[in-house]
């Protein structure tokens, strides 16, 4: 009897603690739902109408049903740019994966003792917080005709005129992608080293007793365990990727140039801001929000996976 | 009633002053009925301007009498505040903030009423053509006579015209010539005299030739295809969009046949215009032989102030080149349901059509003035030669252009697809469309920006 009081007692207790966790959660919820969820389904909503401005004249909004969508899967945008964005998607993530890894192994190796850690992991991690604008702005005066690269290019002897870097596809795809990854190693290094510290150190000490090298106990014990994390890693990053928008969008002044190859899919979103064409605005948004649940689920499956092991 | 005698009180002080300046009728402009949707009588106490830059700002400051400044962006005229809101162009913001703001502009409050607003050849059309209409007609709402306006140059009420109502004025007109350097000239044609060098340069082919010149002495004729685009796009017959298709005029269609070749020939190339490169060619060490220009471009952008400038040493000369054009330029217009209409009348017409006021504007700041009897005395007077120029005086030639200026085929849609067929071509120059991929994403990118354009 007295048993049962004393669970009853402990039970209520737990419900009032929980009453303040739903207390605590409000904030969120609110801005969630005024700022996300909202303009969530606004945005939806807004993709089945013809809605946008003629000059000073708004035009719709008209219901046209799934034109907006059949207009931008027929006229072959869609593919067209996320190819680009996935192509510099692929040119920034390759090597920051790499690096970071490196440097994460480095950094989390007890037995190299590297000196001045706290230094090169702030150095690292800079370039995240200089303004993405600022950066490309920046490139973007390095790499011009009469830029400082083309003109100290010149005076060594390795060109006889300029290389107009901005026209050149390759080149254009190259500077974007390589600014993602100056932007983003140090970020990566620092999720990644949060995992490989996380790994048992016993295992390590284990492995260097059974006589494993270096090389060795990094792809058979730090990997394997550290999947998750990369998994993670490459998941969010690739979401980052598909909204990539400031970098090439002030690197070509908005044009997506040479060719439109560098557009990507947020420059084109953006394109159709310019008229506040609200419909074709929204129908390409949604193709995104699919686009990236999709990956989501992906990354919500696989560390859940991760995790039950 | 005090306030609003105060403020009749010192329009017709204003007015009154403006009398001392010309001999037009001085009165206060009255507002002659039609439909017009000034809120008449009672004037505001606020006079809002919404403009771009500090141009106007400072035009007004110098030239309108009784303006008192107070601070950056206020000042006042007599009882009346006089309040800017500067928003720069960049990314459209400009128009982005008129677009919001004018259509309701009779609904707000009435010191927040806008009264003047300022626009750009590019999009005028936008607000002068708008149904139904946001900016006053400048005759029949604010009085304005055709006697006041004989003196301006007709282009300029070309661009302001929609449906044959004149929406808008202008104080400057922006004709340009075509700016050479001397000591090419000297080096590749063998003088640098403008008499010598204007008749080599008189039409496309002769221009063409010269590119080739020019380029043997290891100098472009131009630092980029879009320096010749506005001279050649002043010069149309037919307007970006007809019966609701975009077309593309002969004359443009022969800047890309022109413009291909010297880019294809090494002659020119396809820099940004305002971009390093460009203004690398204002240097000594530059390689381009001319720009194309308005007395603006020379006065204020070819870094006259900076060692080692040609502008500096005096080292261009002008021409009237191949034809005339325009470039640039800010038109005046009051905004329906403006509750400061006697103001803006009064503000338009001291600065637009008082002859003393706008020789004083040239003095002052090198503006080319809109007033063609106040031009063509400048024009022989030597004390208004540029030095820029090696003390040639280009008036004469800016006068020639204005008259041969014909802004009538201007559109709705002249910025966009200015812009976005300057984009496309820049791609065909440099050879990564076709001529016929750079018209498709030429009318992709149209239909974007406009999507009742879109194909």
């Amino acid at each position: 009897m007295s048993d049962k009081k004393y669970k009853h007692k402990q039970k209520s207790a737990v419900v009032s603690y929980n009453r303040w966790g739903y207390l605590f959660l409000v904030p969120f919820f609110a801005v969630y739902f005024v700022f996300q969820l909202i303009p969530l389904f606004t945005t939806i909503y807004n993709s089945f109408f013809e809605n946008y401005r003629s000059g000073l004249t708004q035009i719709g909004p008209n219901f046209v049903g799934l034109r907006n969508y059949t207009t931008i899967l027929t006229n072959g945008d869609l593919i067209n740019y996320s190819k680009n964005t996935l192509i510099m998607w692929i040119i920034g993530f390759i090597p920051q994966i790499i690096i970071s890894l490196l440097l994460a192994a480095w950094f989390t190796d007890p037995s190299l003792r590297l000196k001045g850690q706290r230094f090169f992991k702030t150095v690292i991690y800079l370039p995240n917080l200089i303004m993405a604008s600022a950066f490309s702005m920046l490139f973007f005066t390095l790499f011009s005709d009469n830029g400082p690269v083309n003109s100290i290019l010149i005076q060594l002897g390795f060109l006889s005129k300029p290389f107009t870097f901005m026209s050149n596809v390759t080149a254009v795809r190259c500077l974007v992608g390589f600014m993602n990854f100056v932007m983003w190693f140090g970020n990566t290094t620092i999720l990644l080293m949060a995992g490989m510290m996380g790994i048992d150190q016993s295992l390590y000490e284990a492995a260097e007793i059974d006589g494993a090298t270096a090389t060795e106990i990094f792809w058979k014990i730090t990997l394997p365990i550290l999947r998750p994390i990369l998994v993670y890693v490459l998941i969010t990053s690739l979401i980052g990727g598909l909204q990539m928008f400031d970098v090439p969008q002030i690197l070509t002044n908005g044009t997506g140039d040479p060719a439109r190859t560098s557009m990507t899919l947020i420059m084109y979103l953006n394109k159709h801001l310019f008229s506040k064409n609200f419909g074709m605005g929204g129908a390409l948004s949604v193709f995104l929000f699919i686009i990236t649940g999709i990956l989501s689920m992906i990354v919500f499956r696989i560390s859940y996976a991760g995790e039950i092991k | 009633m005090k306030k609003l005698a105060s403020v009749l009180l010192s329009a017709l002080m204003v007015a009154s002053l403006a009398a001392c300046g010309t001999a037009t009728d001085a009165g206060t402009p009255a507002t002659d009925g039609g439909e017009t949707t000034v809120t008449e009588g009672a004037e505001g106490s606020v006079l809002n301007i919404y403009c771009w830059n500090e141009e106007f700002k400072s035009r007004l400051e110098d030239h309108y009498p009784g303006y008192e400044k107070i601070d950056a962006t206020s000042g006042k005229i007599g009882d009346v505040t006089v309040k800017f809101t500067i928003t720069p162009s960049d990314d459209n913001a400009y128009q982005n903030k008129l677009d919001e703001t004018l259509p309701g502009n009779a609904q707000a409050a009435a010191d927040d009423r806008i009264d003047i607003f300022l626009v750009e050849a590019d999009y005028a059309l936008k607000y002068t053509g708008a149904e139904p209409a946001v900016a006053l007609d400048v005759k029949g709402d604010l009085g304005l006579t055709d006697a006041d306006l004989a003196n301006q140059y007709q282009y300029t009420k070309d661009v302001v015209t929609a449906n044959g109502v004149l929406r808008g004025v202008s104080w400057q007109g922006c004709p340009g010539v075509m700016i050479y350097r001397r000591d090419m000239a000297k080096e590749v044609f063998g003088s640098e005299d403008p008499a010598d060098i204007a008749p080599l340069f008189d039409s496309w082919e002769k221009f063409n030739e010269a590119a080739g010149k020019l380029k043997e002495a290891g100098y472009t004729i131009t630092c980029s295809a879009n320096d010749t685009y506005r001279v050649y796009s002043n010069n149309v017959t037919s307007k970006w969009v007809e019966d609701g298709k975009i077309n593309i005029d002969k004359n443009i269609e022969k800047w890309v046949e022109d413009s291909k070749a010297l880019v294809d020939a090494g002659e020119t190339n396809t820099y940004d215009l305002w971009g390093d490169e460009w203004n690398a060619g204002f240097m000594n060490d530059g390689k381009v032989f001319c720009y194309f220009g308005p007395a603006w471009l020379i006065n204020f952008c070819m870094a006259a102030d900076q060692d080692g400038s040609v502008a500096h040493d005096g080292g261009w000369a002008a021409v009237e080149g191949p034809q005339g054009f325009n470039w640039g330029g800010t038109w005046i217009c009051g905004a329906q349901g403006s509750d400061n209409p006697t103001l803006v009348a009064d503000i338009m017409k001291q600065l637009t059509c008082t002859e003393s006021v706008m020789t004083d504007i040239v003095k002052k700041d090198s503006d080319f003035v809109n007033n063609k009897p106040a031009m063509e005395a400048a024009a022989k007077d030597d004390s208004y030669a540029f030095p820029i120029l090696g003390g040639q005086n280009p008036l004469a030639m800016f006068c020639a252009g204005a008259d041969k200026i014909s802004m009538a085929n201007i559109s709705n849609y002249d910025q966009g697809c200015t812009e976005e067929f300057q984009n496309a071509m820049k791609n065909y120059f440099d050879g990564h469309y076709t001529y016929e991929e750079a018209l498709d994403a030429f009318y992709k990118a149209v239909g974007e920006k406009y999507p009742e354009l879109a194909q």
